[in-house]
């Protein structure tokens, strides 16, 4: 089963809207663990992914119902795990913005760069050339590590 | 597509001078303001106690984490004890990373979460 994501890639596209992010999460919990992943590394991917969209909805598109974001998932090359890619056409965002604030202090907000970073074995977020930003999250299952299945 | 807008039922329970909420349901971006305004809604109620039982709850993002920190504050100023039940072990996975699990009185049961 794991192998039907190495080809072709899964690519979805949608729109900055907070009530699609449900469906987007069942889709890609279903194929973490299609990827190996267990139930809560997938959620962890799943939460990783989520906040990523979130910031794009609320911060990228300044929560404008209309912008297109796309969400491209394949499997590891090199063992068990998922790849999720997210590219929209929002303004640039500088990454640093959300640097997260410190868990020792006790407050509503701050956790959604914290948990990213928390929750995956890869994160990258940079401005496109183009225009907008692309993040790309992965995950492996919680006993390997990067290029070891 | 046009889908709904977003719903999270949420059954509220008196038991003694407890407040009883159980948000069946993720509690995400587009949901954990019902849950917030929930929970603002007891505390007018002039709870004692809260408990919000977490057993129906499979997932929460950071906009729930927030919600649930926010309402920590507010019981703290109005001397209402908080208290967190029957977490799913996703979201208390996620508490975890988050490290707010040593932050909140966190009990296995609904019963211990009223006792406590």
């Amino acid at each position: 089963m794991a192998d039907s994501l190495a080809e072709p890639e899964i690519q979805v596209q949608i729109l900055s809207r907070p009530e699609l992010l449900a469906p987007v999460r069942s889709m890609v919990n279903a194929l973490a663990q299609d990827a190996g992943l267990d139930d809560i590394s997938a959620c962890h991917l799943v939460l990783a992914m989520d906040e990523a969209l979130t910031n794009i909805i609320r911060h990228g598109y300044a929560g404008s119902p209309d912008g297109r974001i796309w969400i491209r998932l394949s499997q590891l090359a090199d063992g068990p795990g998922l790849r999720v890619e997210i590219v929209d056409r929002a303004r640039t965002v500088d990454p640093d913005q959300f640097r997260g604030r410190d868990l020792d202090e006790i407050r509503p907000g701050g956790l959604g760069m914290h948990l990213m970073r928390s929750l995956v074995d890869r994160l990258e977020h940079a401005p496109r050339p183009e225009g907008g930003m692309r993040v790309v999250l992965e995950k492996r299952p919680a006993h390997t590590t990067a290029g070891v299945a | 597509m046009q889908p709904s807008g977003p719903t999270l039922d949420i059954v509220k329970e008196s038991v003694g001078s407890a407040t009883v909420l159980s948000p069946k349901g993720d509690v995400d971006m587009a949901r954990s303001p019902i849950m917030r305004k929930a929970i603002a809604e007891a505390l007018k109620a002039g709870s004692a106690k809260v408990v919000l039982d977490l057993s129906g709850v499979p997932y929460m993002d950071s906009s729930g984490l927030a919600t649930l920190v926010e309402a920590l504050q507010n019981c703290r100023k109005a001397q209402i004890a908080l208290s967190l039940c029957a977490l799913t072990p996703r979201v208390r996975s996620i508490l975890e990373i988050a490290r707010l699990n040593t932050v909140f009185a966190i009990h296995e049961s609904r019963d211990a979460a009223i006792a406590g």
